[in-house]
């Protein structure tokens, strides 16, 4: 049976377990019945041009996993950033694992999308914001389908959140390959202020694909600091589907740091619904063998005096693919507005690929937009240089590679995070520098 | 005797630019090599210091009695190999400090030696910057980027203070100078050496020859060097130009 059927047929059990008369059964119905119509992307999609999911998709599912693999707690703890006090939502296998987690429900709410989506407590939160900017796309729709499970994080006013919080997905998938629909909910009210780090870790050499849907909603003055921590194994796929709410004087900024997995595709969405926004976008993809890494960023500039700014930076070595589709809308309301985009890639051997697209579409006139995006190789004359100085070549290279990604890690306001990202960079290119820069 | 070449050819992407070049330079010594453009000055310099791009087609280079021309650029770094670039480059994301603090311990690493403690670098750093007239700043900034004429060539005069190279070789490092940097720069040089060292100056010009002194001055011309003396004739070739040496070779 092909995974869609499949899917579209497990959908019955799936409901039963559910509340039927609820809202939300309705909005997952109404997702499925999206779904069924528009199925899995294909390349004929503009959106999807450069990236197939057929190879991962003839994989044969476990769609509710529920056999409980035993793993060592102590050694996953890894994957986590222990060298910070913080707030932790763990997962394995879509369950709530509270030995490796710490909620919270004192003045803020950092707890489970399960419990917010049956709890009364929770309804109006639910109502006001569930599935409200997620797009009725294609992998969106499915996921919203069987919406279940994931992160529900409340921040009332005025709450300066003290501790980064973490969400961290692990997949045991020990016999089969396995498929998640992970789906969280980040609403910050105004003057409230977070930092969130997310990551998706499988533990199993067995197919994993993790369809993430996120929404978050930054209320006036808010600040939220958001990092993506990509450093899944091989046979690891993931699509992340971020949408982003922005009012009036917030600043909203997600680093997505991509250096591990199969197939990563980040549809990352912002909306600005206000004015004097920043959104702030970095990233930086470091891959190999056959890795893909696939970047597609959308900034809706609606209202006037707002601003965004994208650094993207790609370092693809052997038969690794890339692609950077970054879409800049600026709606005719929206004078003064300030949409800085950048894509710079470094390609490190002859068979590396990337599709690089800047998409700027502009309906006011009084604007500055900018966008460069280059494709280049490392320069040998500064690995001479360095060489000449006594730095062998692959630490020269790697050294170089550090200071091109280098701008994207300056914004990285949690130490401990760019110290974790400065060492899987170290790891990535196989050596060892010796300082942090 | 620390640099030996011997009826050295080489070829840049197939056009012969050194025709049986032969130099000797002992432990203590100061040569200058002056030249035309295109003479292949700089060729020398990149070839003794192992750039990929130069072919090698005859001859032999021996530092400290060894054959070096097999030698990867870092590896002839390790053996105490210094160039000093005519245009240094520009390495935007990684600061002086930390460029210096990786060049020594992976030379150290190199020779089996473990990373320099950190207050001893910090001493040795703060110490050669004072020597070059360096302000502490300017070594968090990113190398060379953004950097004058005169601040590179300081910088690279710096860092060979740092490295403590068997053979330094100065190409054209009076270009982009003015007076007052040209003696800070030359000065340094000066300070570095010692009878264990020897240094090569290749230049355009006399003017670096009033503070760096040279014990031999030789003239390369069309790949081969056409005359050696002392330190006057480097005089005479700033008065009288090349051409006279060109008639001397014809007839």
């Amino acid at each position: 049976m092909e995974l869609k059927d499949k899917i579209l047929s497990s959908y019955v059990a799936f409901e039963n377990d559910m509340d039927m008369n609820s809202d939300i059964h309705e909005i997952r119905t109404k997702a499925l019945e999206n779904f069924e119509k528009l199925g899995f992307p294909s390349k004929k999609l503009e959106a999807w041009k450069y990236t197939s999911l057929n190879v991962i998709l003839k994989n044969d599912y476990c769609l509710f996993p529920n056999k409980e693999t035993p793993i060592d707690l102590a050694n996953v703890k890894k994957y986590l950033i222990q060298e910070i006090d913080s707030y932790k939502v763990v997962f394995i296998d879509g369950k709530y694992n509270s030995f490796l987690s710490e909620t919270t429900h004192d003045t803020i709410d950092v707890c489970l999308m399960s419990a917010a989506l049956t709890k009364p407590k929770y309804k109006i939160v639910i109502e006001n914001y569930f599935n409200k900017i997620a797009k009725q796309d294609n992998l969106t729709s499915l996921n919203t389908a069987f919406a279940k499970e994931g992160v529900y994080i409340y921040i009332p006013k005025n709450v300066e959140v003290q501790k980064p919080i973490q969400i961290v997905n692990f997949t045991t998938g020990a016999e089969i390959a396995t498929m998640m629909q992970p789906r969280n909910l980040i609403v910050v009210e105004e003057n409230a202020h977070v930092q969130i780090i997310e990551r998706h870790q499988s533990l199993t050499s067995n197919a994993v694909l993790s369809n993430v849907v996120t929404e978050v909603f930054a209320a006036r003055n808010t600040t939220i600091d958001y990092y993506k921590i990509q450093n899944d194994n091989l046979n690891a796929s993931l699509v992340d589907n971020t949408y982003i709410e922005q009012k009036t004087n917030s600043e909203v900024s997600v680093h997505t740091f991509s250096f591990g997995g199969n197939i990563t595709r980040n549809n990352l969405n912002f909306y600005q619904r206000g004015e004097h926004i920043n959104s702030i976008l970095k990233g930086i993809t470091i891959i190999e063998e056959k890795q893909h890494v696939d970047h597609h960023t959308l900034v809706h500039h609606i209202e006037p005096n707002c601003e965004s700014h994208q650094d993207y930076k790609g370092i693809y070595d052997e038969r690794s693919t890339g692609v950077f589709n970054g879409k800049v809308v600026v709606e005719k309301e929206a004078q003064k507005t300030n949409a800085y985009q950048q894509n710079n890639n470094v390609l490190v051997s002859d068979k590396a690929t990337v599709n690089a697209k800047p998409q700027l579409e502009i309906f006011a006139d009084d604007v500055k937009c900018s966008h460069g995006c280059t494709i280049g190789q490392l320069d040998d004359d500064a690995l001479f240089y360095m060489q000449q100085r006594g730095i062998p070549k692959k630490e020269g290279k790697a050294l170089l590679m550090y200071a091109f990604a280098n701008t994207v890690l300056d914004s990285v306001k949690i130490p401990e995070v760019k110290k974790r990202i400065t060492k899987l960079i170290a790891q990535k290119l196989k050596v060892n520098i010796g300082f942090d820069l | 005797m620390i640099l030996k070449i011997n009826n050295l050819h080489s070829e840049v992407a197939g056009k012969s630019i050194l025709k049986g070049l032969n130099i000797e330079v002992n432990a203590g010594e100061v040569h200058a090599i002056m030249g035309p453009n295109g003479a292949g000055k700089s060729t020398l310099a990149n070839i003794i210091a192992g750039r990929e791009d130069y072919e090698i087609t005859e001859g032999i280079i021996e530092l400290n009695g060894e054959d070096i021309s097999e030698l990867t650029p870092e590896e002839r770094a390790h053996a105490g190999v210094f160039l000093s670039f005519q245009y240094p480059v520009e390495i935007p994301g990684v600061s002086v400090t930390n460029f210096i603090k990786t060049a020594i311990n992976e030379t150290r690493k190199a020779r089996g030696l473990e990373d320099m403690p950190a207050k001893d670098m910090l001493q040795k750093i703060r110490e050669k910057s004072e020597l070059l007239e360096i302000d502490r700043k300017f070594l968090s900034r990113s190398l060379n980027e953004g950097f004058s004429g005169g601040e590179k060539k300081r910088n690279e005069i710096f860092q060979m203070a740092m490295l403590e190279p068997k053979l330094a070789i100065l190409d054209e490092t009076d270009s982009g100078l003015d007076i007052d940097a040209l003696r800070i720069v030359a000065n340094g040089v000066n300070k570095l050496k010692s009878k264990d060292n020897a240094v090569i100056v290749i230049t355009h010009y006399q003017r670096l020859l009033d503070y760096i002194v040279p014990d031999f001055v030789h003239v390369l011309y069309d790949g081969k060097i056409v005359k050696t003396g002392d330190a006057s004739l480097a005089l005479e070739l700033e008065a009288k130009g090349y051409d006279w040496i060109k008639q001397e070779l014809v007839s």
